[in-house]
Order: structure tokens, then C-alpha cells, then sequence
């Protein structure tokens, strides 16, 4: 592995916003700013333990009332059938469309529950320095940055059935408070998944040398 | 190490390996040899086919405003709604949050992400530096993971399989508009934003 030098062993950084190559700047004036495009230069993205953990540990916080309570009410002349995520999955699996069913239990139900899982597991392993399964861990992390956002699903369909059922005499559909909380909590994964640095998987080699 | 050394290296973003750069070809996809990150895929960009791309997905952009998504039909008289609809639906319902995050994800950062590339690509067209280049590149870098037009698109089968059950659904053009401009993001957010920077250095070069 040594073969592959990397950027702070060669005294070097990365723009992490344009990716320009600059010369790491001298001890203690770490204020640099990129000559690109003027962004601060960070070997590590700063605080990246601490605003992993915060974001993730928030947005778990989010996701326990965005699973309990309801996120759509709809209501008919002789009844009123308050909604939860996964008994929208289940009402979509009775009325025929299995495939979606699934597509919506992946996307709001297991979804999250892997960036929680995966997040920390990274945080944790990337802490402890270990180089167990770094390329697998690579990929898991890259797994959760591209699926993420596909979890606000849920939320667009109850935007799109309340602005539909709204004006019938008939029938009414309207968001309840689990889906703010379900759409905050897709937020708070996605900014703790952005906050966490994948560099730091790679970093226990530093200490091979 | 000179400056001309500097610019044949680049940086994994995901574990700081080193690479040096090479001559690639059309379409191919450079992946880092440690971690196994895509590094850079060269499609050497044309910008005037990359402009009327963009100009396209403009004006699909307008007409998946404009027109209804879905119509629903129960006795004889119908409702449909557009995505305004949905944000405007979603305020006066005390779902503020879900509205603000809905006129973000799918309209305002999507019409930036567009008039902003369009914005650089006119320029470039004309072998000149856009006003605002930098700015405008920062901006798309933090935009870029908030543009959600194809979970609304799925989100908007989901709405209609499950409206379905109770009334007639009937998709309307807004939806197809919304699926052709997913395919054109999907094809302009292909467009390697190093290829951009890289572009404004030439130029001053
Ligand atoms: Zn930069
Ligand atoms: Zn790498």
C-alpha cells in the first residue's frame, strides 16, 4: 500500500471544493485560503467527529417520531385513517403494487436506518484508526452518499395526495406532523453524511511508516 | 516541486492518494487505484452541444411547472395539481418545512443549477471567462447534492398508485416533462466540474 503516496505525505492538499493540488502552508498559518477559488484549505474537513456524531445523533432524535407518529390523514365522509410510514407501505403491498411497496420501504425505512448503521460504524472505526476492511468501507460510505436523498419519497408523495384530495367535497388528505420530522430527518442524514470526512478511513496509514 | 508539476497530480477526495494525471480517452472513467473513487471522467466538453442541452432542459424545466402533474376524477369532477400546487399545499397546511425543502430541492436550486451552467457555458462558448465564475462554481459545488427532480418523479408514481384505489387517476403532461428533464439533469450532472475549473485555467493561461 505504501506504493500510493498520499497528499499530506508529500506536503501537499486538496481544495476540497475545487479540488485544485496546493502546497500544504506552514505550520501554524493553517488560515490558507485556495488561490483557486477562495475557499478555506482543510487537510481533514474540520471538526468532522464532532459534527458527524451531532447531525447523526440529531437526526435520529427526528427519525424515532417520524416512524411513530402519523404522516398523512385521510379522511372520507363515514371515516378518518390516520397514516404512518410503514402503513403506507403496507397499504400500497394489499392494493396490488408490490414493486413500489418495496421501492418505499427500501427508500424510507431502510434507507435511514443504514446511514445511521454505516455512519457509525465509520465514525467509530475511522476513530480507533484500524485499517479493517478500508476498502469495503470506502464503498459503504460512497453507498449511503448516493442514496440518501431518494428517502425524501415519502415525503413528495404526501405533499403531492394533499395538494390532489384538497379540494374534494368528499375526501380530504392532509400532511400530520411525522412527515417534518421524517424531511428533517432525511436532511440531518444527508448534511451528517457531507460532514463526515472519507479520508479518515485511510489515515491509520499514516502511522505504518 | 514547480507549479507546472502540481498541475499533472490530483487528489482522491475520499482518501488523499496522489495520482498523477494521464491522457485519457472519450468516456473513459479514471478510479483511483487505492479506494476505488471515481477521479475524473473525460468527456471533453462541447460547449455548444452541452448549451442547447441546457437550453432544452430549460424549457422542459418551465413546462414541468407550468402543467398539471396528476388529475384525479371521482363523480364527475376533477382536481389536479402541479408543483406549485404541492408547495403552496404544503404552507397553508402547517407543513412549512416540508414546502421550504420542497421549492428548494425542486425548483430554485434545479432553475440555479441550470441558469448557472448555461451562465458559464455561454461564455466558454466564446472562449471568454463567465462574469462571476468563481462564485458561480462554489455555488454549484454546494447546490449539487440538493437537486431532487428524480425522487419526485417516483414519488409522483407512488401519489398516483395510491390515489388509484379511491379515485380515476390520470397522469398529465407535467409528469413526462418531469421524467425528460430527470434524464437531461442526469446528463448535464455528468459534466465533470473539474473539466469546468480546468477550463478557466486555459483560458488565463
Ligand atoms: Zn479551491
Ligand atoms: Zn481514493
Amino acid at each position: 500500500m505504501s506504493a500510493l503516496p498520499r497528499a499530506a505525505d508529500l506536503g501537499l492538499i486538496g481544495c476540497h471544493v475545487c479540488r485544485l493540488v496546493c502546497r500544504q502552508p506552514p505550520e501554524g498559518a493553517d488560515d490558507m485560503a485556495c488561490p483557486r477559488c477562495g475557499s478555506a484549505l482543510h487537510r481533514r474537513k474540520p471538526a468532522t467527529y464532532a459534527r458527524t456524531w451531532a447531525l447523526l445523533l440529531a437526526a435520529f432524535m427526528m427519525y424515532l417520531p417520524a416512524n411513530f407518529l402519523p404522516i398523512m390523514r385521510t379522511a372520507s365522509l363515514n371515516d378518518v385513517d390516520d397514516n404512518t410510514i410503514l402503513s403506507g407501505v403496507k397499504e400500497l403491498w394489499i392494493n396490488g403494487s408490490a414493486d413500489l411497496a418495496i421501492i418505499v420501504f427500501v427508500a424510507s425505512i431502510l434507507v435511514p436506518m443504514l446511514k445511521f448503521l454505516v455512519l457509525g460504524t465509520l465514525l467509530i472505526s475511522s476513530h480507533m484508526r484500524t485499517d479493517w476492511a478500508q476498502v469495503q468501507r470506502a464503498r459503504l460510505y460512497r453507498l449511503v452518499e448516493f442514496i440518501g436523498y431518494w428517502s425524501m419519497l415519502d415525503v413528495f408523495v404526501v405533499a403531492l395526495l394533499s395538494a390532489l384530495v384538497r379540494f374534494n367535497v368528499l375526501s380530504r388528505v392532509e400532511p400530520l406532523p411525522g412527515v417534518i420530522f421524517f424531511g428533517l430527518t432525511v436532511v440531518l442524514t444527508m448534511l451528517a453524511s457531507m460532514s463526515f470526512d472519507p479520508r479518515l478511513i485511510w489515515d491509520s496509514r499514516d502511522s505504518d511508516d | 516541486m514547480s507549479t507546472t508539476s502540481l498541475e499533472a497530480l490530483q487528489i482522491c477526495e475520499e482518501c488523499d492518494t496522489v495520482h498523477r494525471r494521464r491522457a485519457m480517452t472519450r468516456g473513459e472513467v479514471g478510479k483511483c487505484a487505492c479506494c476505488g473513487a471515481t477521479l475524473e471522467h473525460y468527456h471533453s466538453l462541447n460547449p455548444n452541444t452541452m448549451l442547447a442541452l441546457v437550453l432544452t432542459a430549460f424549457i422542459v424545466f418551465v413546462q414541468a411547472n407550468l402543467w398539471p402533474i396528476v388529475t384525479l376524477g371521482l363523480n364527475g369532477r376533477h382536481s389536479s395539481t402541479t408543483l406549485w400546487g404541492a408547495i403552496i399545499t404544503m404552507w397553508q397546511s402547517n407543513a412549512q418545512v416540508i414546502s421550504v425543502l420542497a421549492a428548494a430541492t425542486l425548483f430554485f436550486f434545479p432553475l440555479v443549477k441550470m441558469l448557472s451552467i448555461g451562465w458559464l457555458l455561454w461564455f466558454a462558448r466564446q472562449r471568454r471567462c463567465a462574469p462571476g465564475f468563481v462564485p458561480i462554481m462554489v455555488t454549484l459545488h454546494y447546490i449539487g447534492p440538493w437537486t431532487m427532480s428524480e425522487v419526485f418523479v417516483l414519488g409522483a408514481l407512488v401519489a398516483i398508485v395510491k390515489a388509484k384505489v379511491y379515485f380515476d387517476v390520470v397522469a398529465d403532461p407535467g409528469i413526462y416533462a418531469y421524467a425528460v428533464l430527470t434524464v437531461l439533469i442526469t446528463i448535464f450532472a455528468r459534466v465533470d466540474m473539474r473539466e469546468l475549473w480546468n477550463m478557466r485555467m486555459k483560458d488565463e493561461g
